[in-house]
């Protein structure tokens, strides 16, 4: 009886969002007199921190502060419409119409601040702190504030602009029904190293190594944070999570926190993480988005490790020590493969 | 139902209040004294969310009744910062990135400052054993873990 050690790997190409019906989001943005912006959305931070990003690439596209971004998701019912926060696609489709929506925004208060400084908007550019200066003659300047109150009370505007983004139609080919369902795509590549007891069963995961590319990572922390808890998730999946242990058979499914099981702070293990960036040429500022991917290879490479560890191939998740211990009893006991 | 009366430490504050038999901490803290750092996960004692100090230990407020605390010290999320300033714990937390959506946050900060305030300079596994009752189903435990690691050794810094 003895403790194997194994390892394993996982690549992964993930589609970022969906192509139903062109997998549209909307986004309105406007700002109020004081010069602060408003992003009216329906779609849903989650945690995941889809307003913090939204935010962002609205600021960065008006060239405003961040600071005088808020972005409002509180409502489906009157807010613009979004299909919702799922498939990774936040980042991208969201990002995309808010960008939209922040272009037309920030053309009405260049006009708007043109007319204030007498000047061609086309002259004009933000300084990112909450000004807007003829190119080239800084002293010849406006605050955002004064041009949303000129907007608002003289000349009778409303800075707002409106934005969607929309996947174009795939084509599909009538001979081979071949299509293409996302237009960018993500990347990972995960190793894991687990150790797997051949007397009871039990699989730990000693550690993770992996590498992500995502488009250009618009707030490197909370990408950061995504993959780590995301790994943490897909290493639940493989290992812990089910409401049907025994399915068909309800009985002793899990009916609370206490029971559904899930890798505590104790079960985790040191997780080392290379962000890669290739830009998205349809990414808002070259966006993909980290989302469901920061879960998906940790699964098979898991499963991949436990065969390398003691040759037995689960092929159900989530793969519980009965289930290792039942693999390795039928083939008459642990056969740990080559390492590589 | 009869009432019956209560008073305790609320935050540094005395409160007096009357409550219904069997009511639990939770809902008077959160529905009677307005305080809603404490929140409500499971109500089942399952997930730590409504973890809370009494006396200065760590307890699960949905699982206490209200007149277990007559004549104690409880303590809050919302009494842990000194003024305007954050508590080191909850700086940690920020700068560590150790919230995502931030349901397990009070919780976790709570269970942090009990073991803190007993054992200031804990283990790896100290700390976790300490947060082992809370669950966070975004962050995979470890940010948390570092940031309470974190706060512990600034405040040995400081």
């Amino acid at each position: 009886m003895a403790r194997h050690r194994g390892r394993g790997m996982a690549a992964i190409n993930y589609p970022i969002g969906m192509n139903l019906g062109g997998d549209p989001s909307q986004a309105l943005v406007h700002s109020n007199p004081s010069g602060k912006f408003t992003v009216a959305l329906s779609s849903i931070d989650l945690g995941q921190g889809m307003k913090s990003v939204t935010r962002q690439i609205c600021a960065e596209t008006l060239g405003v502060p961040v600071e005088d971004v808020y972005v409002d998701t509180a409502d489906s019912d009157t807010g613009p419409h979004c299909m919702g926060s799922f498939a990774s696609r936040g980042t991208h489709r969201v990002g995309n119409a808010v960008m939209a929506a922040a272009k037309e925004a920030r053309g009405v208060m260049m006009e708007a601040a043109a007319e204030e400084l007498e000047v061609n908007a086309s002259d004009l550019e933000t300084d990112g702190r909450g000004n807007i200066h003829v190119k080239g003659a800084p002293h010849r300047s406006i605050s955002v504030k004064d041009v949303a109150i000129a907007a608002q009370f003289r000349q009778g505007k409303t800075i707002s602009g409106r934005g969607i983004f929309l996947v174009p139609l795939s084509d599909v080919d009538p001979e081979t029904g071949e299509m293409s369902p996302a237009t960018c795509y993500a990347h990972a590549c995960l190793v894991a190293e687990v150790e797997v007891d051949d007397e009871t069963g039990e699989v730990g995961v000693i550690r993770m190594d992996s590498a992500y590319e995502l488009g250009r990572a618009l707030n490197p922390r909370l990408v950061e944070q995504q993959l780590v808890g995301g790994a943490w998730m897909g290493m639940s999946h493989a290992l812990y999570e089910t409401t049907e242990p025994y399915y068909p058979d309800p009985k002793q499914g899990p009916r609370d926190f206490v029971e559904y099981l899930m890798p505590g702070p104790g079960d985790i293990c040191p997780h080392d993480i290379a962000v890669l960036e290739r830009p998205a040429p349809d990414g808002p500022f070259g966006g993909k988005g980290p989302g469901e991917m920061c879960a998906n290879p940790v699964l098979p490479a898991i499963a991949n490790a436990i065969f390398n560890a003691v040759g037995v191939r689960i092929d159900e998740l989530p793969i519980t020590p009965e289930k290792v211990l039942r693999a390795i009893k039928a083939q008459g006991g642990a056969r740990p493969q080559t390492r590589r | 139902m009869a009432k019956t009366p209560l008073q305790f430490r609320h935050n540094g504050r005395d409160v007096a209040l009357f409550v219904d038999g069997g009511t639990n901490l939770l809902v008077v803290l959160r529905e009677m004294l307005g305080d809603v750092t404490p929140k409500f996960g499971c109500g089942q004692g399952g997930c730590g969310a409504c973890t809370v100090l009494i006396d200065g230990e760590a307890h699960l407020s949905c699982l206490t009744l209200a007149e277990a605390v007559e004549g104690r010290a409880v303590e809050t999320l919302d009494g842990i910062k000194t003024g305007p300033n954050l508590h080191p714990l909850q700086r940690a937390f920020a700068e560590g990135f150790a919230a995502q959506c931030g349901y397990c946050t009070p919780g976790m900060l709570m269970a942090a400052k009990a073991l803190l305030d007993r054992n200031p300079q804990p283990s790896r596994e100290q700390v976790v054993e300490a947060i082992s009752g809370n669950i966070c189903r975004c962050t995979g435990y470890e940010p948390i873990i570092n940031a309470v690691l974190a706060a512990a050794s600034s405040r040995a810094s400081a």
